[in-house]
C-alpha cells in the first residue's frame, strides 16, 4: 500500500483574531458606542442601555448598520474604534 | 504544453509504438527515412526495440508525446526555426511525401490507413501523464493520508465534509477536473464569504472533485459560485440567517442537456448526477474555502436538505413560455444559472382546475403561505410549474407575464386582514397599514420556472428570504467555457 495525497479543499488561511483588551475597571468617562444592526426593536433595547449607561457616566454614541443581513461597513467599523473605548451590539431575534 | 518544454528538435521526428498495426505497417517507410533524412528523430512510446534496425528515442515515460501534445500514432512532425510548420497522423501517403519530399514514398504501401491511440492519451494513465507534466500548475497543499488510513473516513475526520462521503481530491482527479475550464487555476473567480478570502478556480475544482463532480460540470460550479459571491446575492447573509434558506440554482441554455441534466421527472429530488453534484460543489466550496459551516456562521434554526444541494434545470423544450434566464435579459442560446435564496420546496395540488383563472387562484392562496399568510412584500418565492399546470395555462395563450400578472393580482392582501392581532394571530404588519392594500410579493418578488414530471397535476413552491438591498437578490450568470 502506499500514501495517498489529496489537495487541500480549504483556504489554508490561519485567520488573524485579536486579543480582547482588558475590561476596564469602571464605565464612568468611557465613550461607549452603541451599534444598531436594523433589526426589529433593536433600538428599545439600546435606548435602555443608553439611559442606564449615561446616568452611570459614560459617554454614548450611536451607531446603525444598513442592514443585519451583511457585515458592517468598514468605514462604520473603523469610525467606532477611533470614537469609542467600548461598543455594544444589539442583536435580536 | 508551453513551448519551452517541448523537447522536439529542428527536422523531422516520428513518434510510433509496436502495439499499433499502422506503425507495423510503415517500418519499411521509416527504414528510408532514417537512410534519407539525417535529422529524424524516431521515439518509441512502448518497446526500444522498434522500429527495427532504427535508432529510436527512448519515450517510454511519454514526455515527449505529452509534450508534443501528440495523440494519434504514428505521428510525422516537421520543424523549422523552433516552429512545428507540418505534422500528420496517421499514414497519410500524400502528406508523408509532401512533408519529407519524398516523392515516392510508400508506393508499396495503401494511401492510407488510420493510426492508433497515442499512449499519452491512453485514459488509464493520462490523469498521471497531467500531474507528472503539468502539476506544478497545482497550488495547494498537499496532505499525506497514511496507508492504513481510510481515506473517505480520513476526509470526515479533518472536517472537509458536508456530512456526506466526498471524493478524495487527488491531484490526479483535480488536473482532470480542470480540464473542464479553460480558465487558469490560479485565476480568481471571487472573494468568498464569510472569511473574505480569494476563491480560486483550483480551489473549486478540488471542492468540485470532492462534491463528485464531473469535468464538464465544472464551468457551471464556477458561474455559480460567481452568483452567489455578489453583494446583491448576498452569500454572508444567506449563510449567517436563521432562517433555513440556501442557494437554489436554476440552469437554462443549450449545455444543461449536453451536460444531462435533469428538468424532467424527479427534477428535485434525488437520481441526477449533474443536479446534485453542480449544487454541491459550492456548497462545499463556500464551506471549506470560505469558512460557513453550520453551527458557526450558519446559524439556521432549522436549515433544509436543499442546503447539501438544490439545482436543477428549466425545462424550455417542453415549456409554453420564455425561460427564466430569458426573463431577466439572456438569449435562450446561452447557457446561465440564476440562484435564488430558497427554502426546501412545497407542493402545490390542483387536480380539477381546467380554466387558468381557476389555477391562479389555487396558485395565489397556496403562494399566499410563504413563511406567513399574514407577512407580504418581504420575502420573494419562486414558483415551479408542472407540466400538467402549464398546460392549462397555455391552452389559453397565458404568457408568462400573464400568469405571474393574475397570479399577482390575486395577492394584493388587505391591511385589516394581515395587521398583527388579526385574525387570532399576533404575527402581521403594524397597525397603521390597516386601511392599505399590500402585495404579498415587490414587483418582480415572483419568479417562474418550468420544469416537472409531465404526469401530475402539481407545481411546487420555493419560499425566498429577506429581499432586496435588506437582503438578498437573485443573480444570474453566464456559463462560459
Amino acid at each position: 500500500m502506499t500514501n495517498q495525497v489529496v489537495l487541500d479543499p480549504t483556504s489554508e488561511k490561519k485567520l488573524v483574531s485579536r486579543e480582547l483588551l482588558a475590561r476596564p475597571a469602571t464605565i464612568s468617562g468611557q465613550t461607549i458606542g452603541l451599534l444598531d444592526i436594523s433589526k426589529a426593536r433593536g433600538d428599545m433595547f439600546l435606548n435602555q442601555l443608553e439611559s442606564r449607561l449615561t446616568t452611570a457616566g459614560a459617554k454614548v454614541l450611536r451607531f446603525r448598520k444598513p442592514t443585519f443581513t451583511k457585515p458592517a461597513p468598514v468605514d462604520l467599523r473603523h469610525e467606532i474604534a477611533t470614537k469609542c473605548t467600548l461598543v455594544i451590539e444589539a442583536l435580536a431575534d | 504544453m508551453t513551448a519551452s518544454q517541448n523537447p522536439l528538435r529542428d527536422g523531422w521526428t516520428l513518434i510510433v509504438k509496436r502495439e499499433c498495426a499502422t506503425c507495423v505497417m510503415v517500418v519499411p517507410v521509416i527504414a528510408r527515412l532514417a537512410r534519407e533524412l539525417p535529422s529524424l528523430t524516431v521515439y518509441t512510446q512502448d518497446d526500444l526495440t522498434f522500429p527495427e534496425g532504427v535508432a529510436s528515442v527512448n519515450d517510454l515515460d511519454l514526455a515527449a508525446s505529452w509534450h508534443a501534445d501528440i495523440d494519434t500514432v504514428p505521428t510525422l512532425i516537421f520543424r523549422e526555426n523552433g516552429v512545428e510548420t507540418m505534422r500528420t497522423a496517421g499514414w497519410q501517403r500524400n502528406e508523408w511525401r509532401k512533408i519529407t519530399g519524398i516523392k515516392d514514398l510508400g508506393a508499396e504501401l495503401p494511401e492510407f490507413r488510420p493510426g492508433c491511440g497515442s499512449m499519452s492519451v491512453d485514459p488509464d494513465i493520462i490523469d498521471k501523464l497531467r500531474v507528472r507534466y503539468g502539476g506544478e500548475i497545482l497550488h495547494a497543499r498537499r496532505i499525506d493520508i497514511a496507508a492504513a488510513e481510510d481515506e473517505v473516513e480520513a476526509l470526515f475526520a479533518r472536517g472537509f465534509t458536508d456530512g456526506l462521503p466526498v471524493v478524495p481530491p487527488t491531484p490526479e482527479r483535480v488536473m482532470r477536473m480542470l480540464s473542464g475550464t479553460s480558465r487558469a487555476p490560479q485565476d480568481v473567480v471571487a472573494i468568498a464569504p464569510p472569511d473574505l478570502v480569494e476563491l480560486t478556480v483550483e480551489k473549486i475544482a478540488i471542492n468540485a472533485v470532492m462534491a463528485g463532480c464531473l469535468p464538464e460540470y465544472l464551468p457551471w460550479v464556477i458561474a455559480a459560485i460567481e452568483a452567489v459571491c455578489t453583494d446583491e446575492f448576498n452569500m454572508h447573509g444567506v449563510l449567517a440567517t436563521t432562517m433555513p434558506v440556501g442557494p437554489v440554482i436554476v440552469c437554462n441554455g443549450p449545455g444543461t442537456r449536453s451536460i444531462g441534466m435533469n428538468s424532467g421527472v424527479n427534477v428535485l429530488g434525488q437520481g441526477n448526477r449533474a443536479n446534485l453534484t453542480i449544487g454541491r460543489a459550492v456548497q462545499l466550496t463556500i464551506r471549506n474555502v470560505g469558512g460557513g459551516r453550520p453551527g458557526e456562521i450558519d446559524r439556521a434554526a432549522h436549515g433544509n436538505p436543499g442546503k447539501l444541494s438544490f439545482c436543477f434545470a428549466e425545462d424550455e423544450l417542453g415549456s409554453p413560455f420564455t425561460s427564466l434566464a430569458v426573463s431577466r435579459g439572456f438569449d435562450a442560446s446561452q447557457n446561465t444559472v440564476t440562484v435564488f435564496a430558497g427554502e426546501g420546496p412545497r407542493c402545490v395540488v390542483d387536480q380539477l382546475a381546467r380554466e387558468p383563472q381557476q389555477l391562479a387562484q389555487s396558485l395565489a392562496s397556496c403562494l399566499r403561505t410563504v413563511h406567513h399568510p399574514k407577512l407580504p412584500f418581504a420575502f420573494d418565492a419562486m414558483l415551479i410549474l408542472g407540466p400538467e399546470h402549464a398546460r392549462v395555462f397555455a391552452q389559453t395563450q397565458w404568457s408568462r407575464e400573464r400568469v405571474l400578472q393574475e397570479v399577482n393580482d390575486r395577492l394584493q392582501l388587505p391591511g385589516a386582514e394581515i395587521m398583527r392581532g388579526a385574525g387570532g394571530m399576533a404575527e402581521g404588519v403594524q397597525e397603521a397599514f390597516k386601511d392599505a392594500t399590500l402585495p404579498k410579493f415587490r414587483p418582480d418578488g415572483l419568479l417562474l420556472v418550468h420544469a416537472g414530471g409531465n404526469a401530475g397535476l402539481f407545481s411546487a413552491i420555493v419560499g425566498g428570504w429577506a429581499n432586496g438591498t435588506l437582503g438578498s437578490d437573485p443573480v444570474t450568470k453566464l456559463v462560459s467555457a
